[in-house]
């Protein structure tokens, strides 16, 4: 991309996502290209990182395990759903992704677990997304036994309107009320615990703040 | 009973009826055992030991129950060191409360403190019966839910914990069922095992629960049993301000038994509680998200609150002082949030009992704020306020600094407010121990402080009535407020007050007593009260402190009463007694009874009677002494009880005379003038002149002749004139 439109790209994105400043946004797109790889750029094909590479991402630098819910991640991310996270897309998502507010990790979330995007989480979904969350007794007779209880609890505790799925309203309640259950189906942020830089802007020396990205390849200036 | 059925949830209404036999059982089994201290044994061992439990323990009734028993205490000391659980313990009344026993001021600060301590621990050594063994209903529904999630905490991955967890904060956790259904079900270890992972919200979610059953004490012991507390001191090295506050509070919750502040300190919990309150050092972090996030106020508040949990050990309060815990502490007084500073004044007031922190507090300008926060809405801000200046007023700086700062007037103030009686004890100690100072007893006379006083001598609380009599006692030091405490009508109450057990009361009580029998008006009003014949039993009381306040009470009484001599007399074996008490081994105690020895003698007849009891031999035993106070007081006795038959002889014939002159080598110089006037009753007869010569005391003497004071120049002078007759008569005799 030359200068001039990778200048205005910078300035549109630094624009409307409120979470990275210029310099930062800056550095991902310089990140977002090294990942992407050489590309010539060509009208009508689109230039973005696919599922595998974006998950590929989600676990080397996130150390996110989960297939299904790294799939519903990189659903997240592409809001065009054309199976490539594009550079806007990127800059949004990880805006969110890494610091977002309350109130739009809580949209983020919600929409990486209702599986269908009918705008309810049914008990269905959940089961799906928790099927794998119990050890597998051997003496139990029906292993899915835990699991449905496990879907009854967290219905019971979030499920405040009764009609026995969770609208966004309710989950909104039960977050707001317990912060803990914002991932409650999954692990679908990143845990700061693994790479607490990135989640702080970090004055240098020349007073500019950059990001750091924890890869010896993906390191920004 | 009634308590106990109110805390149970409505589901179980129906199994309440089940309950109430087995209890009842319990109930009857445990009152057998413990026989004197009925109903309130069971009650004390409930987890509610708060406020409720508090007010109800401190209801105004004239039973004194004893509370403080030298004797017990040292049992108590011995049983709880063993730390038996469950251990029998023998006590006469209702247990003493720390606060209670943090009023007992006595010279051995350190025992006391132990005291306090062990008699809160031993509160908690006794195990309340567990419901769930006896009951033999069938367990409650939340037992298997409980245990459903528990069994999810322990196979489940992080998400499936995360939502058990969740769950588990909706049970009512503060009811004691369900605590012990969690810990009987093995959750307690899954839930410490989980805070040593590296889960973040595990460890949240934990720490949340934990925190809630940990004001069970059973569970507080559990706890600490399964080495939680070093894991929850490591998390508060956390990067998580959640995380932080969490375990502080869950802390807070747990260090309330010896063994549990032994913990925290030595896995360094001290110092980290410490930094915690460090604000200034917290700030300046950019917001983080919202899970994890929390003020660096709420943190500090943590910190505060763990930190007063763990000041209760004397070895804890020198940590937190050593790891610089006062000025941070000061620094966060200065706050107006009152979550804020509850706990930091209820630290520092429980530090405040040592020497070291007194200077400190001095110097961080603390009592400033203190006393601004008396002005405070909050009542437990007040209390706890009035209580650290309690502590620290044993200084007379501080006094000074209380009065500069006005704090004296809204102390004043609260006396009117008798409802809460926590506070109201509190705010007496703080102006009982601020009346030390005469300036502060002006202000407070000005300020009507005196009247309301007398107004409490009744129907209040002991921990109440102590200090209001101790502050009454110190005030009457001067004579306007003698009168008018009798103008009040206080005299009647205080002798009143003479009969009783506790024994810190009965010194406070009869040192007011004997401030005011210095009126003479006063005098007859406690004599007409019989209040001399109260104040001489209470010289058979068995503490020493007792019977030397007694006996102080005493010598103004006796100077002061119509017809002492006859009065003296009626008292029978009073004579006896008192001569009786000059075998005992308390330096307070013999100084005091020499003193009222002098009184008694004043009167011929008396003399005659404890010259009969043997009181010569008995004060010349007494003789071999360094202690300046004896000294003064038994020369005085000495000089007045010459003054019948042989007695100024025998004195010789006992060998009271050389150590006598000794006394004259003192620095005091009260000393002096009562050894003078003893040796000069003395030197009337001539074989004390030949010891008295002998044993140097001319030379002393001669220097008091030149002394500015009157009545020792008269003495002295009169005691070398008797030795130069007896010199000069015998020159004569061998000449002739």
């Amino acid at each position: 991309m030359n200068r001039k439109k990778l200048q205005k790209l910078t300035d549109t994105l630094t624009k409307n996502c409120k979470h990275f400043n210029k310099f930062e946004v800056n550095c991902l797109i310089n990140l977002f290209y090294n990942l992407v790889g050489e590309v010539t750029e060509r009208q009508g094909i689109t230039i973005g990182l696919d599922r595998n590479a974006f998950r590929n991402i989600l676990h080397m630098t996130f150390g996110m395990t989960d297939d299904m819910i790294m799939d519903r991640v990189f659903r997240g991310f592409d809001k065009d759903n054309d199976g490539y996270v594009n550079i806007s897309e990127w800059i949004y998502g990880l805006s969110v992704f890494l610091r977002g507010t309350l109130e739009e990790k809580m949209k983020y979330c919600f929409e990486v677990f209702d599986l269908n995007g009918d705008g309810f989480i049914s008990k269905e979904e959940m089961f799906h997304m928790l099927k794998n969350s119990l050890l597998k007794q051997p003496s139990e007779e029906d292993p899915d036994e835990g699991i449905k209880d496990l879907v009854e609890i967290t219905l019971k505790k979030m499920d405040h309107d009764h009609d026995g799925k969770l609208s966004f309203t309710d989950y909104e309640q039960a977050v707001r009320e317990e912060t803990l259950l914002l991932e409650a189906f999954g692990p679908c942020l990143p845990d700061p615990k693994n790479h607490p830089q990135l989640f702080h802007s970090h004055p240098r020396a020349d007073g500019n703040s950059h990001l750091v990205w924890p890869r010896k390849d993906g390191n920004c200036i | 009973m009634s308590k106990q059925e109110v805390r149970f949830s409505g589901e179980w209404k129906k199994r309440e009826a089940l309950k109430e036999a087995p209890k009842k059982e319990e109930a009857a089994a445990l009152q057998k055992a413990l026989p004197a201290s009925g109903k309130s044994v069971l009650e004390k061992n409930y987890i509610n030991l708060g406020k409720s439990q508090m007010t109800k323990r401190l209801q105004p009734s004239l039973n004194w129950k004893a509370t403080f028993d030298f004797k017990e205490h040292k049992s108590l000391l011995r049983d709880t060191q063993e730390e038996k659980h469950g251990g029998r313990l023998e006590r006469s009344g209702p247990p003493v409360s720390p606060r209670r026993s943090q009023l007992v001021r006595k010279s051995a600060e350190k025992i006391e403190e132990i005291i306090s301590e062990s008699s809160s621990e031993s509160e908690e050594d006794e195990e309340p019966p567990d419901h769930y063994q006896e009951a033999n209903a069938g367990l409650p529904s939340e037992y298997w839910q409980i245990q459903k999630l528990v069994k999810y905490l322990k196979g489940g991955n992080q998400t499936a914990t995360v939502i058990a967890l969740c769950s588990m904060q909706d049970f009512n956790l503060a009811q004691e069922t369900c605590q012990l259904a969690i810990r009987d079900v093995g959750g307690l270890e899954v839930l410490i095992n989980l805070l040593d992972t590296d889960e973040v919200k595990c460890k949240i979610g934990s720490l949340k629960i934990l925190k809630e059953i940990s004001h069970n004490p059973q569970i507080r012991r559990n706890i600490v049993d399964l080495g939680g507390l070093p894991i929850m001191v490591n998390i508060l090295d956390s990067p998580h301000k959640s995380l932080k506050c969490l375990a502080a509070e869950t802390i807070a919750n747990v260090a309330k038994f010896r063994r549990a502040r032994r913990a925290v300190r030595r896995h360094g919990g001290i110092t980290k509680l410490v930094a915690l309150l460090d604000c200034a050092q917290n700030s300046g972090e950019p917001a983080q998200s919202s899970l994890y996030d929390a003020r660096d106020v709420e943190v500090a508040r943590c910190g505060a609150l763990a930190l007063w949990s763990c000041s209760k050990s004397y070895e804890n309060k020198e940590a937190i002082r050593k790891a610089g815990g006062i000025p941070l502490l000061a620094g966060l007084l200065k706050t107006s949030h009152e979550n804020m500073l509850i706990p930091v004044v209820g630290t520092l007031q429980e530090c405040a009992s040592e020497e070291s922190y007194r200077t400190a507090i001095k110097a961080e300008r603390i009592i400033e704020n203190l006393v601004k926060n008396l002005n405070s809405e909050n009542e437990q801000l007040q209390e706890h306020c009035a209580m650290a200046i309690y502590q620290c007023a044993e200084d007379k700086e501080t006094r000074d600094l209380v009065r500069l700062h006005g704090g004296l007037k809204p102390l004043a103030s609260l006396l009117n407010n008798t409802d809460n009686k926590e506070r109201l004890a509190a705010v007496t100690g703080a102006i009982w121990k601020c009346s030390i100072s005469k300036e502060n007893v002006t202000k407070f006379r000005e300020y009507k402080a005196i009247e309301t006083l007398v107004g409490l001598l009744t129907d209040q609380p002991e921990e109440v009535l102590v200090n209001v009599v101790g502050a009454l006692g110190e005030c009457c030091q001067e004579y306007e407020n003698r009168v008018l405490v009798r103008k009040c009508g206080g005299i009647q109450p205080l002798v009143n007050l003479l009969i009783g057990i506790n024994q810190t009361l009965l010194v406070n009580v009869t040192k007011a007593v004997g401030a005011c029998a210095l009126e003479p008006e006063s005098m007859m009003i406690i004599d007409r009260l019989d209040g001399v014949r109260l104040l001489w039993s209470l010289l058979k009381n068995p503490h020493p402190d007792v019977k030397a306040s007694a006996a102080w009470a005493l010598c103004p009484c006796i100077q002061n009463a119509k017809d002492a001599g006859e009065m003296v007399r009626s008292f029978v074996g009073g004579l006896e007694l008192v001569v009786n008490l000059l075998r005992s081994d308390n330096k307070e105690v013999l100084a005091s009874v020499c003193a009222a020895i002098t009184n008694i003698a004043k009167d011929q007849e008396n003399l005659a009677v404890i010259t009969d009891h043997g009181v010569v031999p008995l004060l010349s035993k007494l003789a071999n002494t360094n202690n300046d106070k004896l000294r003064r007081h038994l020369a005085e006795a000495i000089s007045r009880c010459c003054m019948w038959g042989r007695n100024r002889a025998a004195f010789g014939e006992y060998k009271a005379v050389a150590p006598l002159v000794r006394y004259l080598k003192s620095n005091d110089t009260s000393v002096h003038q009562a050894t003078a006037q003893a040796l000069y009753q003395l030197s009337e007869d001539a074989d004390n002149c030949i010891i008295m010569h002998e044993n140097g005391a001319v030379k002393l003497l001669l220097d008091m002749v030149g002394s500015p004071d009157q009545d020792l120049q008269e003495a002295a002078a009169g005691c070398i004139y008797n030795i130069r007759k007896l010199a000069l008569a015998t020159e004569k005799a061998r000449y002739t």
